[in-house]
């Protein structure tokens, strides 16, 4: 008994000794604050349904940080990654953590909706910090009440559908569409942004809604309306994949139209009946497989040869990527000098201009929003594997899609009920 | 509502329920004969369809046409021998102890589900029915229907009539019926409980792992599908009455509908409609439809 306590007491003595060391190496670090690291936090999923598509965006961040030595302006990056799993309450406390307790000076990320809107309203209690987005796309984390603490370089839900409405509407010659849809907020902003411009063409659209992780749409295809000339997918992951099968085993034949994050790798690497509905699928998105671009190729091939790296990057790395690039490109304007409050150094970085890893041009709005350019895409057979090709850009698409801000937060946030259908008056 | 639409959202609700009572009705038995909630039903589901996928995919790549088959007989073998390994290792010594069995069919449905995504990552997956059973055929008043979801029908049907042989028409049924009514009389008569509840085991994980490689083959197989079948199953047999073949069956009936009904008529809350069935009945009937009252 008496050696177990005494051991106790050894180790809870050698512990207290280690905390003091440590604090006392953080107290003394100011003296040489000339030299002192930039400490980077970020926040992406490496745990839940995004695992994979957080550890592509960290993939995406660690190359171009290599890229530049770990060093900007004779300071070192000290970089701390943290994790969340796609929940709002999680990257919250992340982030609070990076700084809190590791002091970052600022922090990339998250990846997911709700984890943005979280904190972009953390980052407007903050002084002398500042937030870059990583990947998360609701349009709300910049629209409504923004924060001028954060940054967004990479485009949000409804941008991404910016063009395609016209299309089905003007060169596929459509005039009534049905949608399927998830029945949450990411699929809520790519039907705005899909309707919007649709309905305004003189397209009717039907919905059709679904919760997410539905597997069988049995039903729901029985109530397509036959007068449709094609049907509008707007489901991700394991949703769309459970649809596209059953749509086909259905005998469904409609051309099909696809959300964002519906060519990516899970529906393409899956086999089976949906990858002939696939082919041809038009979609629309800030990438693609394939892009025609000096500048998408160069980064493609230095992304491959990171460990682990898929064969085409992922739009998480994407995002990760523009938003990274666009801090690092800050900071060395201002010769990595942090000092009074931020403020010097996000004046010049919300004044970025510059070519995401697309090609696309990049500028932020007064609500520090990105303008790029938005890809349509169709899906091709190449090498017999299935790959996403950039067809048409649509240059420099704003938030608001071309609307006045005033007309078009009067359209109220979109959701089940406010789909962006409305008639050109 | 047109008819024909009613009409294929009925069959929809009835192929769905029929999948429903495969994978439920191996729950309903180990429940019924152990008293075991086996809450790694679910997992059982899982392994069959991950164990079934490994084994078809090779066959499916060389145009094999009983790959699929083989997917079957494998899922089934390997959900059964799971089954088998838990019953004899974990839950044949904690025998009545209803809680402890359920906190340690949780723990193991964890580490089933981690082993799963470790092995075969996190990517969709789906089995592809042999030609026989693929395709659309014509049913009088709904039009051209996928043929594989009139098959699970026929494989449902089969699984109920198949049950009802075994508990009524063999020994074995009669020693499983007697086990149910009382067990210590049953051991008194020189009946190996033991081996009995172990052979009942492997036969509802089998179960599970037919239904896994069905189900699989209708809705792709991801990770997660085993809290999912694990929930259906307990609404199920929860609707059904615990232990009962023709319960089981009804519940599926019920549960299924409701969710194809529900999805047609008001898609958010369709899944409402499934718990409200089973406060409804939990509120008249509390041992299910078919249950025998305590």
């Amino acid at each position: 008994m008496s050696i177990r306590l005494s051991r106790r007491y050894a180790l809870k003595g050698a512990g207290a000794l280690a905390v003091t060391a440590a604090a006392g190496a953080s107290l003394k670090s100011p003296a040489i604050a000339q030299n002192a690291p930039i400490r980077i936090g970020s926040v992406a999923t490496l745990e839940g349904p995004f695992a994979t598509g957080g550890q592509d965006g960290y993939r995406a961040m660690e190359m171009l940080f290599q890229a530049e030595n770990m060093t900007i302006g004779g300071r070192r990056i000290e970089w701390i990654r943290e994790s969340s799993n796609a929940q709002a309450d999680v990257a919250l406390a992340r982030a609070r953590k990076l700084i809190e307790q590791d002091n970052v000076d600022i922090i990339i990320g998250p990846l997911s909706g709700a984890e943005g809107i979280a904190m972009k309203d953390y980052s407007a209690t903050l002084t002398g910090k500042t937030i870059v987005n990583g990947s998360s796309g609701a349009a709300d984390t910049t629209l409504r009440n923004p924060s001028r603490n954060f940054f967004r370089f990479n485009t949000d839900g409804t941008q991404w559908m910016a063009g395609l409405g016209n299309y089905v509407r003007r060169t596929l010659n459509v005039s009534e569409v049905t949608v399927v849809a998830g029945d949450y907020a990411f699929p809520y902003a790519q039907v705005f942004g899909f309707s919007l411009e649709f309905c305004r063409a003189g397209g009717r659209a039907n919905y059709l809604w679904s919760p997410l992780g539905t597997t069988d749409f049995a039903s729901q295809i029985a109530q397509i309306p036959r007068s449709s000339g094609a049907l509008v997918v707007v489901h991700g992951g394991t949703d769309g994949l459970a649809f596209m099968t059953q749509y086909a085993q259905a005998g469904g034949n409609l051309p099909i139209i696809g959300g964002s994050i519906m060519a990516d790798q899970t529906m393409l690497s899956a086999r089976g009946p949906h990858r002939r509905l696939m082919v041809g699928m038009v979609a629309a998105g800030p990438m693609a497989d394939v892009i025609d671009d000096p500048n998408w190729t160069d980064f493609v091939a230095r992304y491959r040869r990171m460990p682990g790296a898929f064969p085409s990057p992922s739009i998480h790395a994407v995002n990760f990527a523009t938003n990274t690039m666009a801090v690092i490109r800050a900071l060395k304007e201002v010769n990595g000098d942090l000092s009074g409050n931020q403020a010097n150094f996000q004046r010049v970085l919300a004044a970025q201009k510059f070519k995401a890893p697309t090609g696309a041009d990049v500028s932020l709005d007064h609500n520090r929003q990105a303008i790029s350019d938005i890809f349509l895409t169709r899906i091709e057979e190449r090498n017999n594997q299935p790959m996403t090709v950039a067809f048409q850009r649509a240059t420099q698409i704003n938030q608001t899609l071309g609307t006045p801000e005033a007309a078009f937060l009067a359209l109220g946030a979109p959701s089940r009920t406010n789909t962006g259908c409305i008639a050109a008056s | 509502m047109s008819l024909q639409l009613f009409l294929t959202i009925i069959l929809n609700g009835l192929t769905l329920a029929a999948l429903y009572f495969i994978v439920a009705s191996g729950f309903s038995l180990i429940f019924g004969l152990m008293r075991t909630v086996n809450m790694a039903h679910g997992s059982l589901y899982m392994v069959g369809a991950y164990i079934g996928y490994a084994l078809w995919e090779p066959l499916y790549d060389q145009d094999a046409w009983y790959a699929w088959y083989i997917g079957v007989l494998a899922g089934m073998a390997a959900a059964a021998a799971v089954g088998v390994v838990m019953q004899k290792t974990l839950l044949g010594w904690m025998q009545g102890q209803e809680l402890r069995q359920a906190l340690v069919t949780i723990g193991l449905s964890i580490i089933v589900a981690d082993q799963i995504l470790a092995g075969f990552g996190g990517n969709p997956r789906q089995f592809f029915a042999p030609d026989a059973i693929f395709g659309s055929s014509y049913v009088p008043g709904v039009g051209r229907y996928p043929t594989f979801r009139l098959f699970q029908i026929g494989v449902a049907v089969a699984v109920g009539i198949g049950l009802w042989l075994l508990l009524n028409r063999t020994k074995v049924g009669l020693m499983i019926r007697a086990g149910v009514d009382d067990r210590a009389m049953l051991s008194a008569c020189g009946v190996n409980v033991p081996v009995v509840n172990i052979v009942v085991f492997a036969l509802g994980a089998a179960l599970a792992g037919l239904g896994g490689v069905i189900g699989a083959t209708a809705q792709p197989l991801a990770q997660g599908v085993d809290g999912r079948f694990l929930l259906i199953s307990l609404v199920v047999v929860i609707v059904g009455g615990m232990g009962s073949i023709t319960g089981t069956a009804i519940g599926a009936i019920l549960v299924g509908l409701a969710e194809q009904v529900g999805q047609a008529l008001f898609p958010t809350y369709s899944v409402i409609l499934t718990f409200v069935i089973m406060v409804v009945v939990l509120a008249l009937r509390p041992q299910g439809i078919m249950g025998r009252a305590p």
